[in-house]
């Protein structure tokens, strides 16, 4: 660490420690970033990356006999004004936008700061606004209110914020989670060039390949306290993976040949004007299909349509042989359909309510004697699941919030395994969850496949498909145009394909 | 045209409704298209606006007040005894105590919000029960009528004849809620700590991490209410000549109606000075209109009661959604 040290250092935190209610988030934690530098900080969920950042931009303040200095100046306690003036800015990963306000105001807000009141001249704001805008060689309508815009636009007034003004230290906290590959590379190159001007860019994501492209170091958290710098040269995902979780996964291709089973699902020429045209698609008992393809590509539409949740204009759906046409999604239910939709960290599931009221809600019905809920039977169906999925609760009755990222994307699960599903349709299962989580589902979806349950998993990550899926299937436009085995095709050459 | 009537959907309607409302009452009745009606009209409605321009503020840096009619009570009696301890006083150490005392009560719900992290409604439900209470206990209910003379007399600024032999005039409390619009206007619409004011009611986190003051933000909100409260209790005494303790009482929940027809939102960062001054008009309007056909004012209420329901369903229904399922 000693070597790191030096002039050039515009943030230099020593011995952080961070409490909350006797839970340590940080542990005497070290963290420097030099001028001109693209440092990575990496780490699980709940390692406590969020919370550093929350701590050198004076969210939070560190527990006592922490050391944190700014472009060498030392600074006993920062505010979130302190910091912006010594030229720390964040891009937030809930953006922390105004959502009322307008585009121009929203990215120009830093002059609109400080007690003493003044005239706020729109004119100003403005063009404030629009110089940042150039930076980064986007235009936006100005005065549109943010609420109107879609998220990734959003993304680019966050990161347009954080040019205002001479910002010296950029922290971007999952920057990239809800942009697609085209705005994901149009943000990197953004990074580049504000290094290049001698800017240090602090960089958290979850896709470790982005990490290992963009940045020259990496400081590794796992449970509050810190595993080490490293350079990024020679470094791999595998062994980064490695570094954050304390454990070794195997990325092998898990495709096995089901063409001999019984078809679950089988689509012809399914057609929605403007969101799929002519899907044929057929799901075996025990397989698991891939999809894949950019954003827009009529991916979670098919999703929905399967689900009953929309329907199509023209073609077949047949489960076990027999068409069905489902006039909602509790038809779907019924007929053994499961969709465990992308945001169903905030959709799937009632936070404040117990673990055991979550797994029971899908299936009440089941579980009544009498007329009333029968304590017993609920008990019997929150233990088995909770078994059979490994998840690491404190009791039954703790409310779901208390539980992990990963933890809670197997309740989701379990809440929909209840239903007994015959397919399973897994939109983006694991957007915003950490390595070590993500290892976990898919040993579950593999453990499902292997019980018979046909699967459809939905991902615009292609190694996500490619080592999970028996079959992958590309779409784009609304087409399904190529499908790939990936016992036979290389991962590179299906991300060629894709993101091309 | 299309944009200016989609960032001002509540204002846009708010007009339509207070023409197409007009227009009806004017056919209906004699007396209604007329210049007496109208100052009559504005006489009635300045001390609410005041109200309104206070509540407005406190509503888009997302809190809520409930307490403020009763505060207002609280400032006229307080005003009213430092003024006779003072023989008499004059207008402008009438501002100065009204508004000073008004500052005083609302930082104390400020203080209870920001210092304890009780919601705002819960605090102004105990401080309107509070501010209530401690007014009848002292004063016994009893009334105030003899007031300094400057207090209670009427002030015409402006006055006409009409053809019919009445005369229409405007009072001082209109200027006075001019002015209060006017700085009202100017604080949240043109300053810095207006914007900031409405960053904090959008998404307080975010303004907590961009570095805006939390304490600050309440306070000013309260604060301006406060101030609003005083000035409203003042003109409300020199409106109807007296102080009466429960005079007020229940005007508030009035006000915060009017206000949220005006399009601000409860959760923060949402209203205008105009649509508010609308919605104060449109329930102004729609009790005049009431009163000239004749109508019982027990059914006030109802009416103004229907009018809100719609109000808010169309607005939250949106311009926006209407053009984007047409196109």
């Amino acid at each position: 660490m000693a070597e790191r040290a030096g002039p050039g250092a515009v943030l230099a935190m020593q011995r952080v420690s961070k409490t909350f209610g006797g839970v340590k988030a940080l542990d005497h934690v070290a963290f420097e970033v030099r001028a001109g530098e693209v440092h990575c900080l990496a780490g699980e969920n709940g390692s406590g990356k969020s919370t550093l950042i929350k701590i050198a931009t004076g969210v939070y303040s560190a527990d006592p006999g922490a050391d944190i200095r700014i472009a060498g100046q030392r600074v006993a306690a920062p505010t979130p004004g302190l910091a912006r003036r010594l030229g720390i800015a964040v891009i937030w990963q809930d953006l922390a936008l105004f959502p009322e306000m307008t585009v121009a105001e929203n990215i120009a807000f830093e002059t609109l700061l400080g007690a003493r009141p003044r005239l706020a001249s729109q004119r100003r704001l403005r063009e404030t606004a629009q110089r940042a805008l150039d930076r980064l060689d986007v235009a936006l309508d100005l005065e549109a209110p943010l609420r109107r815009l879609p998220i990734a636009k959003r993304q680019i007034v966050a990161i347009a914020r954080a040019l205002v003004g001479e910002a010296k230290l950029i922290f971007m906290d999952e920057p990239t989670a809800s942009l697609t590959q085209t705005e994901t590379d149009h943000l990197l190159a953004i990074v580049r060039n504000l290094a290049a001007g001698g800017v240090a860019v602090v960089f958290v994501s979850h896709r470790l390949a982005e990490v290992l492209e963009i940045a020259g170091a990496v400081t590794v958290l796992r449970d509050g306290g810190l595993v080490g710098v490293f350079p990024t040269a020679g470094m791999t995902q595998s062994r980064l993976t490695e570094l954050m979780t304390g454990q070794t996964f195997d990325n092998a291709v898990a495709a096995r040949d089901r063409s001999t089973a019984a078809p679950v699902l089988e689509v012809r020429g399914l057609t929605r004007s403007g969101e799929y045209q002519d899907i044929d698609l057929t799901i075996r008992a025990g397989e698991t299909v891939g999809i894949t393809g950019l954003i827009g590509a009529g991916r979670t539409e098919l999703g929905h349509t399967l689900f009953g949740m929309t329907r199509a204009e023209r073609g077949e759906i047949r489960l076990h042989g027999r068409p069905v046409a489902f006039r909602s999604n509790k038809d779907a239910i019924r007929a053994g359909v499961a969709y465990v939709s992308e945001d169903r960290l905030s959709l799937g599931l009632i936070q404040p309510q117990s673990i055991a009221d979550n797994l029971a809600l899908p299936v009440l019905d089941r579980l009544l004697s009498g007329g009333l809920i029968s304590p017993r039977r609920k008990a019997e169906l929150v233990d088995s699941w909770i078994r059979d999925l490994a998840v690491k609760i404190g009791k039954p009755d703790d409310p779901v919030s208390t539980l992990s990222g990963g933890n809670q994307q197997r309740i989701v699960l379990a809440k929909w395994l209840a239903t007994e599903p015959r397919l399973l349709i897994l939109d983006a299962p694991t957007v915003g969850v950490d390595v070590g989580a993500r290892a976990g589902i898919f040993a579950i979806i593999r453990k499902l496949a292997e019980q018979g349950l046909a699967i459809l998993l939905i991902s615009d990550e292609a190694p996500e498909v490619h080592f999970n899926a028996d079959r992958v299937l590309h779409m784009a436009g609304g087409r399904i145009v190529g499908e790939y085995d990936p016992r036979e095709t290389s991962l590179a050459a299906l991300e060629r394909a894709v993101y091309a | 045209m299309r944009n200016l009537v989609r960032a001002n959907t509540t204002e846009f309607w708010l007009i339509l409704v207070i023409l197409a409302l007009s227009l009806f009452l004017s056919a209906a009745t004699e007396q209604f298209f007329s210049l007496v009606n109208f100052t009559d009209l504005m006489n009635t409605s300045a001390v609410n606006l005041i109200f309104a321009m206070g509540l407005v503020v406190v509503l888009i840096a997302g809190g809520i007040d409930i307490s403020f009619a009763v505060a207002a009570s609280v400032v006229q009696y307080v005003t009213a005894l430092a003024l006779m301890s003072l023989g008499g006083g004059n207008w402008a150490l009438g501002f100065i105590i009204a508004g000073l005392c008004g500052i005083t009560l609302g930082a104390v719900n400020a203080a209870l919000i920001h210092h304890f992290r009780i919601i705002s409604i819960v605090v102004t439900i105990a401080t309107f029960n509070v501010f209530f209470g401690l007014l009848m206990f002292f004063t016994r209910g009893v009334s105030i009528y003899n007031l300094p003379d400057w207090w209670s007399a009427r002030i015409i600024l402006w006055e006409q004849e009409t053809a019919s032999g009445a005369w229409a005039e405007l009072t001082l409390p209109v200027l006075v809620m001019s002015i209060c619009v006017f700085l009202t206007w100017m604080l949240i619409g043109h300053s810095s700590t207006g914007r900031q004011l409405y960053a904090y009611g959008d998404n307080p986190e975010a303004a907590r991490r961009i570095g805006i003051n939390e304490a600050a933000m309440q306070y000013i909100a309260f604060g301006w209410l406060g101030l609003m409260t005083g000035i409203a209790g003042l003109m409300q005494v020199n409106y109807a000549q007296e102080v009466v303790p429960n005079a007020l009482f229940g005007r508030e929940l009035d006000v915060l109606a009017a206000v949220v027809l005006g399009g601000a939102r409860l959760g923060g960062g949402r209203g205008t000075v105009f649509g508010c001054v609308m919605g104060v008009l449109l329930i102004a309007i729609a009790e005049n209109g009431l009163n000239l056909l004749g109508v019982s004012p027990y059914a006030f209420k109802m009416v103004v009661g229907a009018i809100i329901l719609v109000a808010i369903t169309l607005s939250n229904l949106s311009l926006d959604t209407l053009v984007r399922q047409r196109t």
